[in-house]
């Protein structure tokens, strides 16, 4: 979405404040999830949530809130518990800390939103498998203090459901005519059903993803660091961490 | 007790109608990123297909007999993560003891299935629908199967794919979602089976 370099291109940088120390580096990491690396567009992080729950941009915007919970209560544990943790049990640790947020949310979704929980369905408790938040875990809260990493979690969320968001937003639009539920497109408009569908998914990342890729390449040739852009699975996320199939398969797989 | 019918239309509606992953989108990382080679797609497959079927029984005696019996079913999500995480480790360990020639084929896939979204979304799905262990294990099987399917039939797709000219936005990953677009579609069409 061409909204994101927009912002990226017009936003005041993080430091620009003047106020000191922690405001500024709460801001700074808010700025961060958000635009500079966002976790959708920009690392693609967390894909089987962002494809399956994306039907419409009410679901998008629910399951994008849901996580933002969990990763900002995640982080901030995380981070105050980083002198606890040994290094050689930390995910097992992590996994036990996300896992029981995840239960608290999930259970608290099922006493006041039982409509959210029910169209959310089995992808709220595999909250606990998306990649964002291990990867947030082990590549910030590990190793940052608890407040910056509080607004990490709350940066990256953001991100998150602004993603989710626009992402169901455009399959509700094209797939039903509707936004939010509202149908705004003309009589004369036959909404393109397969996108509210699940193929429909599959072509809007893949738009998303040329989309990055042409980026990518336009950043390249204007010399800018585009390191980060598509990173995701090769850095951050559990499924793909050193073990995983970053050097295996990755690597050959993803870009030409 | 499960009637052999039940059985066969959750064989059936697991493994083609809702394929795991063109209409549920689980199991997404290894079927992007495993799926250049028609042998290698294989041989996860096979290797999903083994730890599902495994996780899948392993998750829903626990289930039954500890979660129920002592009441704290809320605390399912915790303990399918670790259990499952913990299997795969003992089924590597094991594998490469005792059968070094299924180790030999199977060992690699197996570290990238370990926290694969696929293998907790049967046990959860499993514990949601309410089915006693035989019925969440012939579900199991039966998502991995269709895994399989869809993951060797993204790798030859995948290999003829490489001699084409594709637009240069296009090459690699965008190019690999529009298939599985299309094949999401194809699989569209099973849903008048049932």
């Amino acid at each position: 979405m061409s909204e994101k370099e927009l912002r990226a291109k017009n936003s005041v940088p993080a430091g620009a404040g003047r106020e000191e120390g922690i405001m500024n580096r709460a801001a700074e990491r808010l700025y961060n999830g958000i635009a500079k690396e966002n976790p959708t567009f920009v690392l693609m992080l967390g894909m089987c949530p962002t494809l399956a729950v994306t039907t419409s941009a009410i679901n998008g915007l629910g399951m994008g809130l849901t996580t933002l919970v969990v990763l900002a209560l995640s982080n901030l544990l995380i981070s105050l518990l980083r002198g606890l943790i040994p290094n050689r049990v930390r995910i097992p640790a992590f996994i036990v800390i996300i896992a029981s947020f995840v239960t608290v949310v999930q259970l608290l979704l099922e006493a006041y939103l039982p409509d959210l929980n029910k169209a959310l369905g089995v992808y709220i408790p595999l909250i606990v498998v998306n990649c964002i938040i291990l990867g947030r875990a082990e590549s910030y809260a590990y190793s940052n203090p608890p407040i910056p990493s509080l607004f990490d979690g709350i940066g990256m969320g953001m991100g998150f459901t602004v993603a989710l968001t626009c992402i169901g937003l455009v399959r509700e639009l094209v797939g039903a005519g509707k936004a939010f539920g509202f149908k705004i497109t003309p009589d004369s408009f036959e909404p393109v059903r397969i996108f509210a569908q699940a193929p429909g998914a599959f072509f809007v990342l893949a738009a998303l993803v040329a989309l990055q890729n042409f980026v990518k390449a336009a950043g390249a040739r204007a010399g800018r660091d585009t390191s980060k852009i598509g990173s995701g699975c090769s850095h951050d996320c559990m499924n793909c961490g050193e073990k995983g199939c970053s050097q295996r398969f990755y690597d050959d797989g993803k870009e030409e | 007790m499960e009637s052999v019918k039940e059985l066969l239309v959750i064989l059936i509606g697991s493994s083609l109608v809702s394929n795991v992953v063109l209409s549920q989108f689980l199991g997404l990382c290894p079927f992007l990123g495993v799926s250049k080679k028609t042998k290698t797609a294989a041989g996860m497959g096979t290797a999903v297909i083994f730890v599902i079927t495994l996780a899948s029984a392993v998750a829903g005696v626990i289930y039954q007999y500890v979660l129920v019996r002592f009441h704290v079913e809320y605390l399912r999500t915790i303990v399918f993560i670790l259990v499952i995480a913990a299997l795969v480790q003992f089924v590597e360990m094991f594998l490469r003891k005792a059968m070094p020639g299924l180790y030999e084929a199977l060992g690699v896939y197996l570290p990238l299935i370990t926290t694969n979204c696929a293998v907790l979304g049967v046990a959860i799905t499993n514990v949601q629908k309410e089915y006693g262990i035989l019925t969440g294990v012939v579900n199991g099987f039966a998502t991995a199967v269709g895994f399989t399917i869809a993951i060797v039939i993204l790798a030859g797709i995948r290999e003829k794919l490489e001699y084409n000219d594709v637009p240069a936005s296009f090459r690699g990953m965008p190019m690999v979602l529009l298939t599985a677009g299309l094949m999401a579609i194809a699989f569209c069409g099973f849903s008048g089976l049932l």
